[in-house]
């Protein structure tokens, strides 16, 4: 598997995630939004930070970037993509995933780990958690409130696209949503951060199955071992 | 011409103008001896922030170079953006505390937001990236309004920069008083990654190479900046002065990857940042510093508005700006680069051979001045010193014992008071995770970073309890260093070197600057006995509120190696059954105690005694314990003392606590005194028998307090009767919720 780590100028934490897949037998690049084609890559991961500053409402200039077509086209073509934290909001922005963070409801930043359950353990980013499994994972956001209007929440809930709840709502979350999925299952948003809980020194490994699940549903669907 | 209606070099003269920009009539007489003429209204501007005591020292020079500086470990010691020492694997630890009182004070989100900024800066100017940032900040009682809108809004411009630049805030120190009303203190401190290859330094090398402006265009925020942070509030020359910055981290984490890969692909002759003073000091340090002159066209200098004179240009205090020096014929290698990452760099003048600063501006010569003038030949003054007499009052009194009614009761009081309760509130606003290196959060002893790619790690840690320094600054400022390599050595780190933050009140005043020399004396031996030398800093005088001084406030930021990540060892206790033991020894007085505050509102009286000797003998201790795999944590004693520590150990955990304590002194004092150079931890009992070994060794005294156990109480007992019973679930309620209550958050 081929992974793109995409960063806006101002991102800051495609090292951490480098520094993950890289222990893992996959083939991992950190790549500019300036890249013009995303052809060459399995997946793509857009990670935490602050694109572009996110001085006006977090992602809104990023959607704006030319690598925003080849993402979209990257999901539309099944390929998967993941957004964590800062990449979540991007692809709430750019429409890949329904919906909007709104500023954390006590408009403050906050950091601190979080118990988050795993609501649905049959989509090719979380098939190496048990259902409803309880992580320990750390949230670091301003803006992670997620909000829907109540149609798009109910088919979220119905169609199991809420993939990751909040045990104890940080943020003011509508539903507690800690991440969704969409329809066709390829494109993950999660405000947590999976890659910051993948070393037990660090406090936590919860995050790590996140990973190994994208590399091995992307093996399963290619026929490789 | 007259140029931009700036009053005329006579005019300056005749009518005192130079009063207004804070340079004196000595002052003023001096720079026209040296210059042989009047300076114009330019020239004096460059003098005036230039010999101002935040870029010169002028004030704190005679003091500051007592200061011990060198040591094996010491790469770069005092002098350059941040110093530097060795961590061995040919990796460095650049660092520096810098202070941003006087905006933060006037505008708290930009004030603490361009503190973090210009930390920053000074670090990767080295050619280091940052892996942390700290602060240690000072406010007054959290009682009304105005107070808790300060806090709220540093610590939110500390979070709203340093998260947009992706490094960790990991650690820092926060403390409560009235002396600090008018006049709040926000000290960041920034700590980064180096290969020894890589040290770069703020020099202009080579005549006929190329001056270059990279990052932010120039406007009118910050002049004067460095003149405003050397008088004192309610000053009237301060009226004068629109001076706070505006900050744009977005900028800065662009600036920062551009010049960390100007470094790194050796394009650089010099680097400096263009911090307080701006344009003026980057480019005179950096010449005077190579023995050269620089010569700058300032119709180049990116500007926000194009009729700026060449006064605001050269005062300007605008974020997000560096200065290069670059070899001739380089200077496209350096546009690509910042292109690449979407900055402007431009030619902006070139290093010259007669060692004078030339500016020019709109086909005129605005300023030709010696830089060497401007980099160091402001006067020094030796201010005349006087021992304030509250100091002996306070000497002759020893503050024997304190009434106690109820012990469980004093000590939830102790945990409610806003400089012991728990930090959360102001923590968790900060990404402390930023890069997946941080082993221990912030609220321990020390924050731990991991150094990838080795098996090692560092500690860092800020200290300074600043109402003993006010009490006894000589015993005040040796008690903060030892504190923070006591922290260090707690977390398994052996302390490496200091930079210091002095935060005092106007040096104009004898008792003042008193407190002062004693600090710096203390401060000084006790770096001498740890080995831990000052390897960089930062000076801020004159922070005063219409003649109220602000407690004196030595900042003590220390760093410290872990040279195997099995050494980290935190404050908590970690399973039931293991015995909790006390180290070190506990003299009377309760002076200078956060009990004494409880109780009589303010704190007077003599400190415990402290011993240099016994506290190392303490600290080496700690160290070779945890190195030899005796203990499971390890807590150093400070504010609220030997009880309030023993809570610190078990909040957050699912354990309890049961203490049989022993003494002749009184109950206060065995509880809440504060004591220097104990430490409590906790074993495994199998271990005992190698800790009282090796105290022994030390000549350090051990007593065995109690145990853990599973029961979630903390149950203390001195002299068999029971003085503290309590859950321990009550007390963490008390501790957290103290602060978010006290500002109804």
């Amino acid at each position: 598997m081929k992974t793109a780590i995409v960063v806006f100028p101002g991102t800051s934490g495609e090292h951490e995630v480098y520094q993950v897949l890289t222990q893992y037998d996959v083939q991992v690049e950190i790549v500019s939004d300036l890249t013009t084609s995303l052809d060459a890559y399995d997946g793509i991961i857009i990670p935490g930070g602050f694109a572009y500053g996110d001085y006006l409402r977090s992602g809104a200039i990023a959607k704006l970037s030319p690598i925003m077509t080849e993402i979209k086209k990257a999901a539309e073509d099944g390929k998967l993509v993941l957004g964590i934290g800062n990449g979540f909001q991007i692809l709430l922005e750019c429409n890949l995933l329904p919906g909007a963070m709104l500023p954390n409801a006590d408009l403050k930043f906050k950091c601190c780990n979080v118990p988050v359950i795993v609501e649905n353990n049959q989509t090719a980013f979380t098939c190496d958690y048990q259902e409803k499994a309880q992580l320990d994972l750390p949230i670091a956001h301003w803006a992670g409130n997620y909000y829907c209007d109540p149609v798009t929440l109910e088919q979220l809930e119905q169609q199991g696209q809420i993939v990751f709840r909040y045990h104890n709502n940080p943020n003011g979350s509508l539903n507690n949503i800690a991440g969704i999925i969409n329809r066709k299952g390829n494109v993950l948003g999660i405000m947590a951060r999976p890659e910051r809980a993948c070393d037990q020194l660090l406090g936590s490994v919860d995050g790590s199955k996140l990973f190994s699940s994208m590399i091995r549903s992307w093996r399963d669907s290619n026929g490789l071992l | 011409m007259a140029y931009y209606n700036e009053p005329t070099p006579e005019q300056i003269a005749e009518e005192k103008i130079y009063r207004q920009m804070a340079v004196s009539d000595d002052e003023f007489a001096l720079i026209q001896k040296l210059l042989g003429r009047l300076p114009n209204y330019t020239e004096l501007g460059l003098f005036s922030v230039m010999w101002s005591e935040h870029c010169s020292y002028k004030n704190s020079k005679p003091v500051i170079k007592k200061f011990p500086t060198t040591g094996p470990q010491v790469l770069q010691g005092p002098g350059e953006g941040a110093g530097i020492v060795d961590i061995g694997d040919g990796l460095g630890i650049a660092f520096k505390i810098e202070s941003h009182n006087h905006p933060s004070a006037v505008e708290p989100y930009q004030g603490a937001a361009t503190g973090v900024g210009g930390i920053l800066r000074d670090v990767f100017s080295m050619g280091a990236r940052p892996i942390a940032l700290l602060n240690s900040l000072r406010f007054g009682e959290l009682a009304n309004d105005r107070m808790k809108y300060l806090f709220k809004g540093v610590v939110a411009g500390i979070a709203g920069y340093g998260n947009r630049m992706g490094i960790p805030t990991v650690g820092g120190e926060i403390y409560f008083d009235s002396s600090y009303e008018g006049n709040p203190l926000v000290n960041a401190m920034c700590v980064g990654l180096i290969r020894h290859d890589q040290i770069q330094r703020g020099i202009a090398k080579g005549v006929g190479n190329s001056v270059v402006y990279v990052g932010a265009a120039t406007g009118r925020d910050g002049i004067h900046g460095a003149t405003f942070a050397s008088v004192e509030f309610g000053n009237e020359a301060a009226v004068e002065l629109p001076a706070v910055q505006a900050g744009d981290p977005f900028v800065e984490k662009l600036l920062m990857e551009a010049c960390l890969e100007l470094i790194e692909k050796d394009v650089l002759l010099g680097i400096q940042d263009m911090g307080a003073a701006g344009l003026t000091s980057s480019s005179a340090e950096m010449a005077s510093k190579a023995g050269n002159g620089i010569e700058l066209n300032l119709d180049l200098v990116p500007q926000r508005d194009p009729n700026m004179s060449a006064y605001e240009m050269m005062l300007s205090e605008s974020q997000e700006r560096m200065l290069l020096v670059v070899e001739k014929g380089r200077e496209q290698e350096v546009e690509a680069i910042c292109q690449k990452w979407g900055l402007t760099a431009v030619t902006i003048g070139r290093v010259t051979d007669d060692g004078r600063m030339r500016l020019l501006h709109k086909g005129q010569v605005v300023a030709d001045v010696p830089v060497d003038y401007l980099a160091e030949e402001a006067p020094v003054y030796h201010q005349p010193s006087r021992e304030p007499a509250s100091f002996r009052e306070n000497q002759a009194k020893l503050v024997e014992d304190l009434s106690i009614n109820n012990g469980t009761e004093t000590l939830k009081q102790l945990l409610a008071m806003p400089s012991i309760a728990s930090k959360e509130w102001v923590f968790q606003q900060f990404d402390y995770l930023s890069g997946n290196n941080t082993i221990v959060r912030p609220g321990s002893d020390a924050a731990i970073i991991r150094i990838p790619e080795t098996n090692k790690a560092i500690g860092i840690t800020t200290d300074c309890n600043a109402g003993y320094i006010y009490l006894d600054p000589y015993t005040g400022g040796a008690i903060a260093v030892a504190e923070a390599a006591r922290n260090l050595v707690c977390s398994g780190a052996k302390p490496l070197a200091i930079t210091d933050g002095l935060n005092f009140g106007s040096p104009e005043n004898p008792e003042v600057f008193w407190q002062i020399e004693q600090a710096a004396i203390g401060i000084s031996e006790a770096c001498l006995k740890f080995g831990t030398p000052v390897v960089s800093g930062n000076v801020s005088l004159y922070n005063e509120t219409n003649g109220n001084a602000i407690y004196p406030t030595p900042i003590i930021g220390m760093v410290g190696v872990i040279e195997k990540l099995d050494h980290i060892t935190t404050q908590h206790v970690k399973t039931a059954g293991d015995v909790v033991v006390l180290l070190g020894r506990t003299v009377p007085g309760l002076g200078g105690s956060q009990l004494q505050k409880l109780i009589d509102g303010e704190i007077s009286g003599k400190l415990p005694d402290f011993d240099l000797a016994y506290e190392a003998r303490v600290q080496k201790l700690v160290l070779a314990a945890i190195q030899q795999g005796l203990l499971a944590s390890a807590h150093d004693l400070s504010e609220g003392g030997l009880a309030v520590a023993l809570a610190e150990i078990v909040m957050e955990t699912p354990f309890g606590l049961e203490l049989n304590l022993n003494s002749s002194l009184p109950t206060s004092v065995i509880l809440f005194g504060e004591a220097q150079s104990r430490v409590v931890v906790s074993l495994n009992e199998e271990k005992l028998a190698a800790l009282k070994q090796l105290a022994a060794t030390y000549d350090v005294e051990l007593a065995v307090i109690g145990q853990v156990n599973n029961s979630g109480n903390y149950i203390l007992r001195l002299n068999g009767e029971e003085i503290i019973a309590t859950s321990v679930v009550e007390l963490e309620k008390t501790w957290k919720g103290a602060i978010p209550c006290m500002i109804n958050d």
